[in-house]
């Protein structure tokens, strides 16, 4: 199978075992640029896990993952996230002990391109591309409404901040794919309608390509154009949120054999 | 008043080397979670480096040191990138006892190019007497204050302002998150070898002017008291190594003065004790409670 040139992410029968045990296999799917994807499933179903074989936390057994065209098989978690893959993490991962806007600072780093020369130097270039990250970094916070806290410590923001945060600090590397895992979790019904319109609003301002992993099926059926769900490491059923909702399939896989 | 004075300058001097050498072992702690066992015979090389250099060559004092410290620098980014390195994934254990096996690999290839006499350290530096009414301090003693605080203030500099600085903050707090968010972590922990063995070369060269003699286990005891001092302070903080070196430095002179010589080692290790079982995470330390 050739990769499709329109696609942003190729997934293509993934596979991945922990010694002997298969944590996901078969799984293929695609997204478009710009498109709203869920990843859905039961507790144990191996959504985080593509997560991190797409970031390179973990390298697949078998399979590929493409993004842009480019093969991500092998490379550095670094490079791709350089490449346009960032994330989010189901339990919030901030940088604690720095500052808010350092917090985005540091994930705009490696887009600075003066020269270490230049750094040391600290050379006009340096200044011009500091003030620029740190512009595009309170940007960004303003966009999120964390302005007013860009000079506190992370850890002293409640909860859903430090959530808006984790967003902002992602979206400061213009991703072409965001990777949001389970961020509605711990929100209440008020934030999480927030949240809804905080993602919709990221992706039509940025264009970014979104796969999110949730369990609030309210926030799934309503922003996702398209969900995939597993279930044992597997790829159940692929469609639009209406579609999803009609399969058998899923449904025993929510709520058990037993049911209907 | 006048020896009470003296022996608090002695204790800085020593103490500002101890803290020196202690960064090195907080910084690697705070990135990797390693004791780095090595890091005493890296004190070792350095010291044999600018022997060489001052003996074998010309060069003036200052070009000497320097290229010392570039030596240890580079020592110390190839051992971790050849012994630690593979091993980071591995528990913890491996790599603790790797660094043990390259701390005797160190000392017993020096043994064998340079023999395990020690040698005397050629100190070719004349600096002033400093009088301040009737005390009097040694230059030696007050450049070597002089020379570990600016590097501290540096250090500190570097670490809070500079982009390296932040990744390698970054890093210590969450090496999977600061991959992610595209740091290069293997840069990152080689930058902070390099920084710890380059620290260590200049506490080499300033305790061999103090202790003016040069042998293949010579890195052993200032590295195990570095160790004590970083620990003393809260490993992985660096203001704790400071801190801990001063104090290590000033309670070893002062037992030194007025209790007895041949005790001062034990008193210092005896202050350990008491402040961990005060405050096990050391003196600027916060107390941890184990996730269940």
């Amino acid at each position: 199978m050739n990769p499709n040139p329109h696609h942003l992410l190729e997934i293509n029968d993934l596979g991945i075992q922990f010694g002997g045990l298969t944590a996901l296999e078969h799984v293929t799917f695609s997204m478009d640029p710009g498109e709203i994807v869920g990843l859905i499933g039961p507790n144990g179903a191996g959504k985080t896990t593509v997560f991190n074989l797409i970031t390179g936390i973990y390298q697949p057994t078998i399979g590929s993952i493409t993004l842009g065209g480019q093969t991500l098989n092998g490379r550095k978690t670094y490079k791709i996230f350089q490449s346009g893959a960032a994330r989010t993490f189901q339990n919030i991962r901030l940088f604690k002990k720095m500052t808010v806007l350092d917090n985005v600072r540091i994930a705009a780093h490696n887009q600075m391109d003066y020269n270490p020369l230049v750094g040391a130097l600290r050379l006009p270039g340096y200044w011009r591309d500091e003030a620029d990250t740190t512009y595009r970094a309170m940007k960004m916070l303003d966009i999120f409404s964390l302005t007013e806290h860009a000079g506190e410590m992370a850890s002293s923001l409640p909860y859903g901040q430090q959530r808006r945060l984790e967003i902002a600090r992602a979206l400061i590397s213009n991703p072409k794919l965001l990777l949001l895992d389970e961020p509605a979790a711990g929100m209440n019904p008020t934030e999480t309608q927030a949240l809804m319109a905080t993602i919709r609003e990221v992706r039509d301002r940025f264009g970014v390509a979104i796969l999110l992993i949730e369990h609030d099926m309210r926030l799934v059926m309503g922003i996702c154009e398209r969900l995939v769900v597993l279930d044992y490491g597997q790829v159940i059923a692929k469609g639009t949120p209406a579609e999803i909702r009609q399969n058998e399939r899923v449904v025993k896989a929510y709520l058990g054999g037993s049911a209907v | 008043m006048n020896i009470l004075l003296t022996q608090l300058i002695n204790g800085l001097h020593v103490g500002s080397v101890y803290a020196l050498i202690a960064l090195g072992y907080t910084m690697v702690y705070g990135i990797v979670k390693l004791i780095n066992f090595a890091h005493g015979d890296i004190i070792m090389v350095g010291a044999y480096a600018a022997l060489m250099l001052l003996t074998s060559t010309a060069l003036p004092f200052g070009i000497a040191a320097m290229l010392s410290v570039l030596f240890c620098v580079t020592l110390g980014v190839l051992v971790e990138r050849i012994a630690y390195k593979p091993l980071r994934n591995s528990p913890r254990i491996s790599s603790l006892i790797t660094t043990i096996g390259v701390s005797f690999f160190l000392q017993n290839s020096v043994q064998m190019i340079f023999s395990p006499t020690p040698r005397p350290f050629p100190i070719r530096l004349s600096v002033p007497t400093i009088v301040i009414g009737s005390l009097k301090i040694s230059g030696l003693t007050f450049v070597t204050i002089l020379v570990a605080v600016l590097l501290m203030i540096a250090l500190e500099l570097f670490v809070r302002r500079t982009r390296m600085g932040k990744a390698m903050r970054a890093v210590s707090e969450d090496m999977q998150a600061a991959q992610l968010m595209g740091i290069n972590i293997n840069t990152t922990i080689s930058m902070t070898f390099a920084i710890g063995a380059a620290l260590a070369a200049v506490g080499a060269i300033l305790y061999s002017t103090a202790y003016p003699s040069v042998s293949p286990t010579m890195g052993a005891l200032p590295g195990l008291k570095a160790f004590i001092a970083a620990v003393l302070g809260g490993i992985g903080l660096m203001p704790g190594a400071m801190l801990g070196g001063f104090i290590m430095g000033v309670a070893e002179s002062l037992t030194k003065g007025y209790i007895s010589t041949q005790l001062s080692d034990a008193v210092v290790f005896g202050i350990l004790i008491i402040v961990l079982l005060v405050k096990p995470s050391g003196i600027l330390g916060k107390h941890v409670s184990e996730k269940v």
